[in-house]
């Protein structure tokens, strides 16, 4: 997404603006305490809110979203309870959008690149969660650094169990990445191995 | 608000509403323990913070091997001054320099490392942001007080897998006979970004 106006910067402000922004987060944390949820599927969670009110939303109210609907996903309470108890609608987050992956496969062995290798970024749009942007999708980068071996969040959000994969971070010159990229610009990405190929 | 309205509690809105409901059903199915949500709360607002992200980039202006270890390994140096935890697990440290100016974001939702910095400010974790500072950074950095040279390198960081990134600033000129503790007070949160310079 771009088109966006000024950031709204402050230099310092309270770690939470209102009462209920603190205790939502920590509500995050008894239900992840309870359920385990890997990292992709609590920001799955989040992604899948009905976009109308993710983006009309505060960034607490979409934790709180992602808190509520994982509890009721892993059974430990009901929509109906909480909108009684809320005493009005109490909006979950939709399904699962990636097709349900069953096998997470074999874990990936030794690193296929190396720094200083060129690399393309897959044109790929896989349904459900994926942690690959989408600006860096088709473009030509170059690996700057080796970060070992991770959970590809791409399974782990679908219900996959998980699946450990090298990751890289790959540096993107601002000109390959936008027609009016300037030079002296670069921007780098942290990517799962299967997000790229050798360019 | 008329006299009787104001010895009334406020109206939760909806939101504060939905917390509410998801702390009461949470708590009687005994998985909100006595005290723990303040226990959370203060664990955020009071150990975390840029506090910490300071004494790390002031050790580094004043002990040459420290920033050595920092630079090679930034998640056992930081550990070293005993900080460490979620979000700083795989810690990264982008040195700016003369000629490299680094500044972080996370494209893709609100990553950040909390135990140097804390928890993000809102507006590093707004659309404006997290688009912009990939989009066009030097614009967005001069639009929020920052100018590096023209002449140096501009060196953006998306946190999008594992790795947290803290930008360990350079060290302003006229400091040198600052302790490491006043070093410490001259450190901001925003130069740990990346979107200010000392």
């Amino acid at each position: 997404m771009q088109g966006f106006g000024a950031v709204a910067h402050t230099p310092a402000e309270p770690v939470f603006a209102e009462p209920w922004e603190a205790r939502a987060r920590a509500l995050v944390e008894a239900v992840a305490g309870a359920v385990r949820p890997t990292g992709g599927e609590f920001r799955h969670a989040i992604e899948r809110m009905a976009p109308g009110h993710y983006l009309t939303s505060s960034y607490y109210e979409h934790w709180l979203t992602a808190a509520a609907t994982m509890a009721v996903e892993h059974g430990l309470l009901t929509r109906e309870d909480l909108e009684a108890r809320a005493g009005g609608p109490f909006p979950l987050s939709g399904p699962v959008l990636g097709p349900r992956v069953t096998d997470p496969g074999a874990d990936a062995g030794e690193p296929r690149f190396g720094t200083g290798d060129q690399v393309r970024v897959r044109e790929w749009h896989p349904p459900g969660h994926t942690r690959c942007p989408r600006y860096v999708r088709g473009k030509t980068g170059v690996v700057v650094r080796l970060d070992g071996s991770y959970p590809v969040p791409d399974v782990e959000a679908h219900g996959g169990g998980r699946r450990p994969e090298p990751t890289y971070s790959v540096r993107f010159d601002a000109a390959q990445l936008w027609s009016d990229g300037q030079p002296g610009v670069c921007v780098h990405v942290d990517l799962w191995e299967s997000y790229l190929e050798p360019a | 608000m008329n006299s009787e309205d104001a010895h009334r509690p406020a109206a939760m809105t909806p939101v504060e509403q939905r917390v509410a409901a998801l702390e009461a059903l949470l708590t009687e199915r005994g998985l909100v323990p006595e005290g723990f949500i303040e226990e959370t709360v203060r664990r955020y607002e009071s150990e975390i913070g840029p506090m910490n992200g300071a004494k790390v980039v002031a050790r580094a202006w004043t002990d040459p091997q420290y920033k050595q270890r920092l630079l090679a390994d930034g998640t056992a140096a930081i550990a070293e001054l005993g900080f460490g935890g979620a979000e700083g697990h795989h810690m990264v440290v982008v040195e700016n320099t003369p000629a490299v100016h680094n500044v972080i974001v996370c494209t893709l939702c609100s990553c950040y490392p909390w135990p140097t910095l804390g928890l993000p400010p809102a507006w590093y974790k707004d659309p404006p942001y997290r688009a912009r500072m990939v989009r066009e950074p030097r614009a967005l950095l001069a639009e929020m007080g920052c100018r590096p040279p023209e002449e140096t390198e501009i060196r953006v960081w998306d946190s999008s897998a594992e790795v947290r990134y803290l930008v360990l600033p350079q060290r302003p000129p006229g400091t040198e006979g600052l302790t490491e503790a006043e070093l410490a007070g001259l450190v901001t949160r925003d130069s740990m970004i990346g979107v200010a310079r000392l």
